[in-house]
């Protein structure tokens, strides 16, 4: 118990040491940063590129527009954006998560299938696939399914499970092939079919190698959902927030800040999540030889 | 300074919490003896072995290694010492693996160069200098690791189950080396072990002990091979003691030992 | 951060996250990608022809291929940019994680307070920090994307070389005890060179995060001089097969730094030989 107290205080330090590396940079650095030639080599460190901590902090609580009449307070719309985000990615996850363990036990049934399309599915790890997030935002508005018409955030949402699928798919795979190979003669020796191996041995076997692959997703469920977000221009997410308050960065510099801080939430948010996922299934955790 | 004893220990305790693992243990190792302990596990042979290289901290009782506390002998490498796993590293040599000591102490490249081709030669291994650990096989490994350990010539050699990992047959012609190079060193060997013929063929003298709270029963006297000369001890020799009716009279003498501690 | 969990947290990020799963292929194990990648292409062709997808939702293989072959400068151009890009984040963000992970590991201290942090960098999006560093160096420059690339690399490199620093068998720590070594000789010769392969394994799970996080960095505006930039500004004139054109680009910048990182890791590797787990 002392053990946590003190990773939390450790945590918490960390953070405001962070906080304060920054106050000192604007301290000592020139405001209009270094600049050697046409290279900038040190950051503007005046008021409108880095804004003091707690004027970031002050400007949550401030309207989103000075003057309106009936204006929400920044805090507010950050809120409302990062859970529109949170939505789309937690969709997007699902959805790929589902599909990547649909994909990984095909793959694990048929020898055949993972070796046609293991290579792609991992080098498709290490490709930019979220290049083509501009191109599915394309289907916005132009295409209908079943007199459904396409909309913005189903384009995010499936950028987003897109970026979630691999990790998982692989993830499952190396779980379900991870039991040692005694424990599969074992199960062998048991006559024990397909599925009942599937079921006792290969799923529990797994979870070690799936939890990391949730987080894994879920980090780019959310990297996936912002830059999604930016490159269709759906509104109401916190990724096309971040945008438009950059826009208009030089006259309110702290509210680009305090809407990043939003993405910041939403993704230790997610992280959290799946943290409690791994709490939950701590008891399979030693189940890796 | 106190003659030539190579290890003394005078009323070592060691408590880990409410565990007694080491109870009023007293036991002077001559210089050149070899002395081996054996005993069931939790007899606390590889606490007290670790006791005199300073790994462990006794809780009551004085240790003295080589006319020095032992934290002074560690730092000055009066003892070498070998694991039950030979520990090498891998990413060097076997020559730069046995160099590692003089290395760490600050020992000029062709000096330990020199001595590690000289200790090579004396383990058997010397056309294996250039060799990477995991290219030779386990006693081979084991007979680098030993050879590392003598290589700051220390007058007190530290073995904690060193050939537990090891087959039979190797096992067998390992202790055939370990005798020679005991000899030639003439350094004296402090050898833990749970093989009662290990410790008979090997010992001067075996230390025999027993669990809850770990302490000596009993000294039985080894049979470790007269040598006149000690480089030439032949492996032969060394089989003849297996095969003497001593050895086995020396093998019953440790197990009733043993028995009787268990029984206490 | 527990550190006893096995497999690590990371367990994705760190080791033999893929190209070790596939079982012992034989001689043609070569034989059923190629047919699957053959046979993807002519489908993915056919049924666009055939059923007359729209180019908005996906072009032909043969558009998007005559694309690349009608502007070959422009695609080098472009990828040089955004591979400048990347290589210049990855090289500082490697240094920069392999010398946070040695400070950690030198002290409880800081090690706990650079934990913390990095494992949030971890799991929240980096890229968003893309128009503040527009701000803060001006948006003529390719430092802001730079800087981008360097901490999206800084993550995996960190969490690998600690966990590399860390993982010392005790047989080793004894050793070092019982040589009476300094803690700086402990680091030597024991500790550092173990991390290595952990090390060259950081760095090639970086090398494609680094093109990934190049490309994404320009979606937040800048300079148009990059893939990212050029992929979303053909996408918006509607001229989709290019815009396809400029993702295979990427695609093979991303291959490349891939194939780079992995054949560091072995070159490494290689000389300094893994350790036998």
């Amino acid at each position: 118990m002392r053990n946590r107290t003190r990773t939390v205080v450790t945590a918490v330090a960390a953070f405001v040491l962070l906080g304060a590396l920054w106050e000192i940079t604007k301290l000592v650095l020139p405001a209009a940063g270094v600049t050697v030639g046409d290279i900038r080599l040190l950051p503007r460190t005046d008021d409108a590129a880095m804004p003091h901590v707690w004027t970031v902090l002050a400007r949550l609580a401030e309207p989103e527009v000075a003057g309106a009449a009936v204006a929400r307070p920044v805090w507010l719309a950050v809120l409302a954006g990062a859970a529109f985000t949170l939505v789309l990615a937690v969709g997007g996850l699902a959805l790929g998560g589902v599909l990547g363990a649909l994909l990984a036990l095909v793959m694990q049934r048929f020898a055949l299938v993972e070796r046609a399309t293991l290579p792609y599915v991992v080098a498709s790890q290490t490709v930019p696939l979220i290049a083509i997030a501009p191109l599915v935002a394309g289907w916005g508005g132009k295409i209908a399914i079943f007199g459904w018409s396409w909309q913005p955030w189903a384009s995010v949402m499936v950028i987003s499970s897109y970026l979630a699928f691999f990790p998982i798919a692989v993830g499952v795979l190396r779980g379900l092939g991870s039991p040692a190979r005694a424990d599969l003669e074992l199960f062998r020796a048991m006559a024990a079919g397909w599925w009942t191996t599937l079921l006792r041995l290969r799923m529990p076997a797994s979870v070690p190698y799936v939890v990391p692959a949730v987080r894994l997703a879920a980090a780019a469920a959310v990297v996936g959902a912002i830059v999604a977000e930016i490159s269709t221009g759906t509104r109401g997410g916190i990724g096309r927030l971040i945008i438009e308050y950059a826009q208009s960065a030089t006259a309110d510099p702290s509210r680009t800040y305090a809407a990043i801080l939003g993405a910041v939430v939403l993704g230790l948010v997610v992280a959290a999540v799946v943290g409690l996922l791994d709490v939950g299934l701590r008891r399979y955790r030693g189940s890796v030889r | 300074m106190k003659g030539t004893s190579a290890v003394e220990l005078v009323g070592v305790d060691k408590d880990f919490g409410e565990v007694n693992a080491l109870s009023g243990i007293e036991l002077t190792i001559g210089g050149g003896e070899f002395v081996s302990l054996i005993g069931p596990s939790g007899c606390g042979k590889s606490t007290l072995l670790r006791v005199v290289a300073d790994l462990e901290q006794p809780s009551a009782g004085t240790v003295t290694v080589g006319g020095k506390p032992p934290r002074q002998a560690r730092v000055d490498q009066e003892y070498g010492i070998a694991f039950q796993q030979a520990g090498l590293l891998e990413w060097r040599t076997v020559a730069e693996n046995v160099e590692l000591p003089l290395h760490v102490h600050g020992m000029a490249k062709p000096q330990r160069q020199a001595r590690a081709a000289e200790l090579l030669e004396l383990v058997g291994l010397a056309d294996f200098a250039g060799s990477r650990p995991s290219q030779l096989s386990g006693g081979m490994q084991q007979r680098v690791a030993i050879a590392r350990a003598l290589a700051p010539s220390p007058r007190l050699l530290l073995m904690d189950e060193p050939f537990g990992a090891l087959d039979e047959m190797t096992r067998e012609r390992m202790q055939a080396e370990l005798l020679r190079i005991a000899g030639e060193t003439g350094a004296a060997v402090l050898f833990v072990t749970h093989s009662i013929p290990e410790a008979v063929v090997l010992s001067d003298r075996v230390v025999v002990m027993s669990p809850r709270p770990g302490r000596i029963t009993e000294i039985v006297t080894g049979r470790r091979p007269a040598v006149g000369k000690a480089a030439e001890l032949d492996p032969d020799d060394v089989e003849d003691v297996r095969e003497s009716s001593a050895f086995f009279a020396a093998i019953t003498a440790v197990r009733e030992a043993l028995r009787k501690g268990h029984e206490a | 951060m527990t550190t006893s969990k096995v497999p690590h947290r990371f367990a994705n990020l760190h080791g033999d996250s893929g190209v070790q799963v596939g079982k012992t292929v034989g001689k043609f194990g070569w034989l059923p990608p190629v047919v699957f990648g053959v046979g993807a292409l002519a489908l993915w062709e056919v049924v666009v022809r055939v059923a007359g997808v729209p180019a908005f939702i996906l072009p032909t293989p043969s558009a998007i291929g005559a694309q690349i072959v009608a502007q070959p400068a422009v695609l080098l151009s472009t990828s040089w940019a955004t591979g400048l890009n990347a290589l210049v984040g990855l090289v500082a963000g490697f240094v920069l994680g392999v010398v946070l992970a040695l400070l950690a590991a030198s002290s409880r201290l800081l090690s706990d307070l650079t934990t913390p942090v990095v494992a949030a960098a971890s799991a929240v999006p980096i890229v968003a920090l893309a128009p503040v560093f527009t701000t803060m160096f001006g948006s003529t420059t390719e430092i802001p994307r730079r800087l981008v690339v360097m901490l999206v690399v800084i993550v995996p490199v960190f969490i690998a070389t600690a966990r590399g620093l860390r993982q010392v068998q005790p047989v080793h720590a004894e050793l070092m005890t019982a040589l009476a070594a300094t803690p700086w000789q402990h680091a030597r010769f024991v500790r550092l060179p173990g991390a290595i392969p952990h090390i060259m394994t950081g760095l090639r799970l970086a090398a494609p995060a680094a093109v990934i996080a190049a490309v994404v960095a320009e979606y937040f505006g800048g300079l148009q001089n990059g893939l990212g930039s050029r992929i979303s500004s053909a996408a918006a004139n509607t001229a989709y097969a290019r815009a396809w054109a400029f993702v295979a680009a990427s695609i093979v910048l991303g291959l490349l730094f891939h194939f780079a990182g992995l054949l560091a890791e072995r070159l490494v590797t290689r000389r300094t030989l893994r350790r036998t787990p």
